[in-house]
Formats: C-alpha cells, sequence, structure tokens
C-alpha cells in the first residue's frame, strides 16, 4: 500500500497546531510510518504540490490568503480544517466587530495603506467560508489524541468521528465541580466535546475554542442563566472570544 | 569576482511564520540585501479593547504558540501591576518552573528541529529517523518530551496554558508529581549532556562570522534573569525605570516588513539566549557553564550562530533552576491557596519577562471597571530583526564568492540562529509608515 502524501499549511494563527505534531514525541516516528509528510515549512525545507491529504491551520483575511488556499483545495483529495482559527475562525474573529477598515485605522493609524496586499484584509473567515472542507479537528489547540485518531482514520480510509455531545459530558466523567457553582460562566454546556473537558479540569471555564454544538440545548441554557442569576448579554460576550460568527447568527 | 547572484527565498522554512530573503548581486556588486516580513497581520491590539481584564491572558497566549506560556506571563505581571497585586511566595515559585518549562521546550525545538538538520546536512529532521543520527534524534525528541509534560503538570497543558491565573494558580500539582518530575529532570541532565556532545560534533558548520553589536535582556541581582528583572544593555548598563521600557526598546519601521524593527544605542541590537549569557553568564549553574567551556563559548560572544549554543547552555541551566524550585516547594509544603484578593483600579501595568527569544513586555491601561482601554505589546523577534537585517549586510561580503545555493544555505542559517517567532512579531504591532 502506498503512503498517503500528506501536507501541512498555516494561514493567520499562532502555529500552535502545527507544534502539536511536534508534541506527538516519539509518536512522530509511528506517524511517518502511515503517511509521507511531502510539505509542513515549520519543519522542513523540502515543499511537493503533489498531495493527497492537506491539513490546513489558520484563518483567511486576504485576498492573497483565499488564493492560496485555493490552490491547495485543488491539490488536495481530502481537506482538514486543523484547530480553531481555521474551523470556526477563533480569536481571529473577535475583530469582525468592526469594519476591516475600522480596524486598519485603529492599529495602524492613519496611513494609507491602499496597494500593500500584505494589509489589504477583509473580515476573518474561517476555511470553510472559501473552499469545502472535508473534515474538522477542532480545538485552541486540538488536542494530540484527536489529531492521531483523526490521521489514523483517514489512512485507513474511514469517516473520523467527532463528539457532537457538550463538554458537560467529560466534565462529569471527571468528577469536577460544576464551575458555575463556583461562580464562573461556563461555555462547557454548549461546547463539542473531546478535549476531554481540559479547561474546566484544570479550574478554568470553558470559552468554547471546539465550537457550538450542531443542535445545543437551549432550553438547558436558559435554565442555567436562571438558576444562576447571569443574562444572555453576558453569554454574548463570552461568545465572543472563539465563536463570533456563531454568536452573530443567532 | 564579478557574478551575478539572484537569491529569493520565498518563506523561509523551519522558522515560526512567514518571512523572505532577497539577495541581489550584480557584476559582483551587491544591489539589495533584505529580510523581509511577510505574515499576515492579527491585529491583537483591537481585539483587546474593551475586554475583561481575566480575559487578556487567554486571548494574548494565542499570539504565540511556541512561547504562549511567556505572553500569559507577561500578561499577568501587566495585569498585577496595574491592579497592585502582590502573588504569594509559591505563585512566584511555580511561575518559575512554567517559564523554565516553557524555555527548555521551545530552545529544544530550535536546537534539535529547526537548526540541527542545517547542521547534519538534511532538510528536516525526518531523514534523521532512519539514519546513523537516529540516536542523537531520540534524545531529542525524549527531553523535548520531558519539557512538554513539566508545562501540561505545572500550566495544565503545554501550548495554551490553563492554570496561570490573575493573583496565582487555578491548579497545582501535588507533592508526589513534583518529586516525580526532580528526578526525570536529574535523569535527563545526561540526555541534555549527550545531545551537547552530538551537536559539538557538527559544530564547526557553525559559520564563524562576528559583527559587534548592542545585546539587551532582563538582569537581575538574584538569579539568572528569565521570570523578572532589570532592562540591561551591554552598551549603557541599566535602565531600572520599567514603565519606561520604550526609552530603551525604540521600534521603528522600515517598508519591507509588516513587522517593527528595534533599536537602541547603535542601528541595532539583539535579545535572546545569546544575550542573556552575554550579560548574565556568570549566574548560570556550574553544570550550565560546564557545556559553555564545552564550546568554548564566552561573553561576549558576537557570532549570532552561537544562539543556539548559548540555547543549549540554558537548557541545563533551566533543569538546575528547576531543581532548586522544587526543592524550595517541597521544604515549605504546597499549599492548597486560591489566587489572592484584589480589587481592580483604573491605571497601566507593564510587565516585563525574558522568554525563549528575548524581552517580551506586555502593557496595559485599565479602566475602572477592570476593561482593557488600550494595550501595547514588545516582542523579542521584532527586536531581532534590525539585528538579522545588519547581518546579512555585513555577512553577504564574506560569503559572495561561495556557490549561490551555499550563500542562500548561509543566510538561512543565519536567519534560523535567530529562532525568529514571526507570527508573533506581526500579530501585534502598530505601525506607522515612514513616508
Amino acid at each position: 500500500m502506498n503512503k498517503p502524501r500528506v501536507a501541512f499549511f498555516d494561514f493567520a494563527s499562532c502555529e500552535g497546531c502545527e507544534l502539536q505534531i511536534a508534541n506527538l514525541e516519539e509518536e512522530i516516528l509511528d506517524l511517518i510510518e502511515i503517511v509521507e509528510v511531502v510539505s509542513f515549512r515549520e519543519v522542513m525545507k523540502e515543499h511537493s504540490d503533489d498531495y493527497d491529504i492537506a491539513f490546513v491551520e489558520g484563518s483567511i483575511m486576504r485576498p492573497m490568503d483565499e488564493e492560496r488556499l485555493k490552490r491547495i483545495r485543488s491539490n488536495a483529495k481530502i481537506l482538514v480544517a486543523f484547530g480553531a482559527c481555521a474551523t470556526i475562525g477563533g480569536v481571529n474573529k473577535i475583530r469582525n466587530q468592526w469594519q476591516p477598515e475600522e480596524v486598519l485605522r485603529d492599529v495602524y493609524g492613519d496611513v494609507d495603506l491602499k496597494g500593500n496586499k500584505f494589509f489589504d484584509v477583509f473580515k476573518t473567515k474561517a476555511v470553510d467560508e472559501v473552499v469545502k472542507v472535508d473534515y474538522y479537528i477542532y480545538g485552541c489547540p486540538p488536542p494530540r489524541d484527536e489529531i492521531k485518531k483523526v490521521i489514523t482514520a483517514l489512512v485507513m480510509g474511514k469517516k473520523p468521528e467527532i463528539p457532537n455531545y457538550p463538554v458537560c459530558v467529560e466534565c462529569k466523567k471527571n468528577e469536577n465541580v460544576c464551575l458555575f457553582e463556583l461562580g464562573k460562566f461556563c461555555l462547557g454546556p454548549i461546547t463539542r466535546a473531546g478535549c476531554n473537558a481540559i479547561c474546566p479540569s484544570n479550574g478554568r471555564a470553558c470559552d468554547g475554542c471546539r465550537g457550538i454544538l450542531s443542535e445545543p440545548d437551549t432550553k438547558c441554557v436558559e435554565d442555567i442563566l436562571k438558576r444562576y442569576n447571569l443574562t444572555y448579554d453576558e453569554l454574548k460576550h463570552r461568545f465572543t472570544i472563539f465563536n463570533y460568527r456563531r454568536e452573530e447568527e443567532r | 569576482m564579478s557574478k551575478d547572484i539572484s537569491i529569493n527565498v520565498e518563506h523561509v522554512t523551519r522558522v515560526e511564520g512567514h518571512g523572505n530573503i532577497v539577495l541581489n548581486v550584480k557584476d559582483g556588486r551587491i544591489e539589495k540585501i533584505e529580510w523581509q516580513v511577510s505574515e499576515a497581520p492579527r491585529f491583537f491590539e483591537a481585539m483587546l479593547r474593551g475586554r475583561n481584564y481575566w480575559e487578556l491572558q487567554p486571548i494574548t497566549s494565542r499570539i504565540c504558540g511556541i512561547c504562549s506560556i511567556g505572553h500569559s506571563l507577561a500578561s499577568l505581571k501587566a495585569t498585577e501591576d496595574a491592579f497592585g497585586i502582590e502573588i504569594s511566595e509559591q505563585t512566584y515559585a511555580l511561575r518559575h518552573l512554567a517559564i523554565n518549562a516553557e524555555n527548555m521546550q521551545s530552545h529544544i525545538l530550535h536546537i534539535g528541529y529547526l537548526a540541527a538538520p542545517d547542521l547534519f546536512g538534511v532538510g528536516s529532521v525526518f531523514p534523521l529517523v532512519n539514519s546513523h543520527h537516529r540516536d542523537a534524534l531520540l534524545k531529542i525528541v525524549k527531553l523535548h518530551r520531558l519539557a512538554n509534560e513539566m508545562s501540561d503538570l505545572i500550566c495544565g497543558r503545554t501550548t495554551h496554558p490553563l492554570t496561570l491565573v490573575v493573583g496565582g494558580f487555578s491548579k497545582i500539582p501535588s507533592e508526589r508529581q513534583l518529586v516525580e518530575l526532580k528526578g526525570q529532570l536529574n535523569d535527563n541532565k545526561g540526555t541534555l549532556r549527550e545531545i551537547a556532545g552530538a551537536i559539538k560534533e557538527v559544530a564547526d558548520r557553525l559559520p564563524d562570522f562576528s559583527r559587534e553589536t548592542e545585546f539587551i535582556a532582563l538582569s537581575s541581582d538574584k538569579e539568572y534573569a528569565l521570570y523578572e528583572g532589570v532592562i540591561t544593555s551591554t552598551d549603557t548598563g541599566k535602565h531600572i525605570d520599567y514603565r519606561n521600557y520604550r526609552d530603551v526598546l525604540q521600534e521603528y519601521i522600515v517598508p519591507q516588513s509588516t513587522a517593527k524593527y528595534a533599536k537602541h544605542a547603535r542601528e541595532s541590537y539583539m535579545v535572546g539566549a545569546l544575550a542573556r549569557f552575554n550579560i548574565n553568564s556568570r549566574q548560570l549553574s556550574s553544570d550550565a557553564l560546564e557545556i559553555a567551556d564545552l564550546f568554548e563559548l564566552k561573553p561576549i560572544c558576537y557570532n549570532p550562530f552561537m544562539n543556539t549554543i548559548a540555547q543549549i547552555i540554558e537548557i541545563m541551566h533551566n533543569i538546575d533552576d528547576s531543581i532548586d524550585w522544587i526543592d524550595f516547594l517541597l521544604d515549605r509544603g504546597l499549599k492548597d491557596e486560591k489566587p489572592v484578593d484584589f480589587r481592580v483600579k483604573e491605571g497601566r501595568g507593564v510587565g516585563l519577562v525574558e522568554v525563549p527569544r528575548g524581552l517580551l513586555v506586555h502593557d496595559y491601561t485599565f479602566d475602572e471597571y477592570g476593561k482593557c482601554v488600550k494595550a501595547n505589546c514588545i516582542i523579542p523577534t521584532n527586536q531581532n530583526h534590525g539585528n538579522i537585517q545588519k547581518d546579512m549586510e555585513a555577512f553577504v561580503p564574506q560569503i559572495l564568492d561561495k556557490p549561490e545555493k551555499e550563500i542562500e544555505l548561509n543566510l538561512e542559517m543565519l536567519v534560523r540562529a535567530y529562532d525568529p517567532c514571526i507570527s508573533c512579531s506581526t500579530h501585534y504591532l502598530n505601525i506607522e509608515f515612514i513616508r
């Protein structure tokens, strides 16, 4: 069997998702037994445009990024959006509450940036707002176990299974005290699980980095807001760290 | 020697972020040497506007995947400075462990995965897996894993830490876990010595190039400064007034870069492991100094390629320093303490930290409700861009008679020696173009 040819690409991001590949430690050796890595700028000099699976990290901010992403899409048989910036826009979408011209002026002052392609920014887009995405690896950063699971499934020609139940399920299993009881505003009840509730398990409220469930239990959310005397505005604000688009659509 | 060279490395590989090298030579005359930064700006400054003080750490952590612990600590220190928060002795000790863990993780990643392939004559670490360097590679992976496990233990996670919060920790390790960590740190000193030995064998491939420049790093009477200290320059000495850091770290704009450059006493300066070594080497642990001896590295060293060697030395110091802090914590006993109580107030706070690539500053202004109204960050890599450019200008004439491919490799190696974190350097800029 020929090894699938795999490539990693990064757009606007912290490159922390790609770092999770290095963080697989000794298991990288197993990984390169089952796939052939043909492009990965952050760690290798070699590059090839001939690949089967493309992992794309980061958000899309500029026409020049869109063009590059479309080229990647046309080269790849399978495209995987990798991490929060790619899957849901992540923190890069915080600025979408303002117009790009406004943000540019705010950060760069009254400077004429017309014609400079590096600064030709539109509102931040997730990868699937530009091209078709076949699979998603969620999280900021994605858990290493999930990365391994998805890659293994793809190599075996299977569809990767990603949870579509709330973080609370995993949090309960870890026997944590509910963070609402501790006076924190946790997005666990409506956020996709798969992270083993890592934030609540470390005493931190969930920020929703894995995205909102496709069918969140709105009744449950209403109950929680009522029971803990919280407002819908606070909930909306909590959304805007990682889920600006989702919040906007509501 | 009348030849034409046209080098255009778009997106230098094995560095964090996107940068280009351009070199044009016509009839043996250098027409253009440029280190360009083309990374997409991310507007973090705008992102922080109106955010609650407790959201600044999780957001600014996302500036950089590799040095997210350093950004988190600079962020917390700035916030604590603004609100007048005094952290506990235990938090102070645990934060030292956090910063050591990140320094080790980032340095070994750079030494092993990004810089070493050039020394071993390959394009990435992957070909090393089935070569006679496999053993050295496995040791690098082992040390990288230890550094990450240490971050997991202290910070809850290695990329984008969880337990670091304003005023303390949201969760702390157990004494048993600290004892285990200490054992592993001790065990891995041998691993690091073996890695240093393997690098020593190929260290003659590091170009012999020196250019006098200014070095800037934090320094402290108490320790080899990482977590805190006073801004110190090899040219001008100590600058005590940390809130006026802009007097020293003077940023400016160049047209070929979406990141800022910086200068102080000269046309450029350098920050990072070599700068820290040059300023503070007398405070390194004795085992770290032994590695310095192995490579015959002495302050002041003006060869930027030796930055990678300074990183190896620092890892040994990080291990020794961590063992000391673990002993300190075990002696006094871990307390199940909550983050300290405080009241938010209007005002400004500045946090300075030495992160793997050098001096990092976070500077926030808050309103009376603890919402951020203004933010500024000075990133180590920004401070190094100017020095990279000046090094290139001095280095190219020395290597001009080499084949084009070799010149290109040498320039890539120069950029990699600085271990630039380009996504960091463009994620927080506040550019004003000079027209």
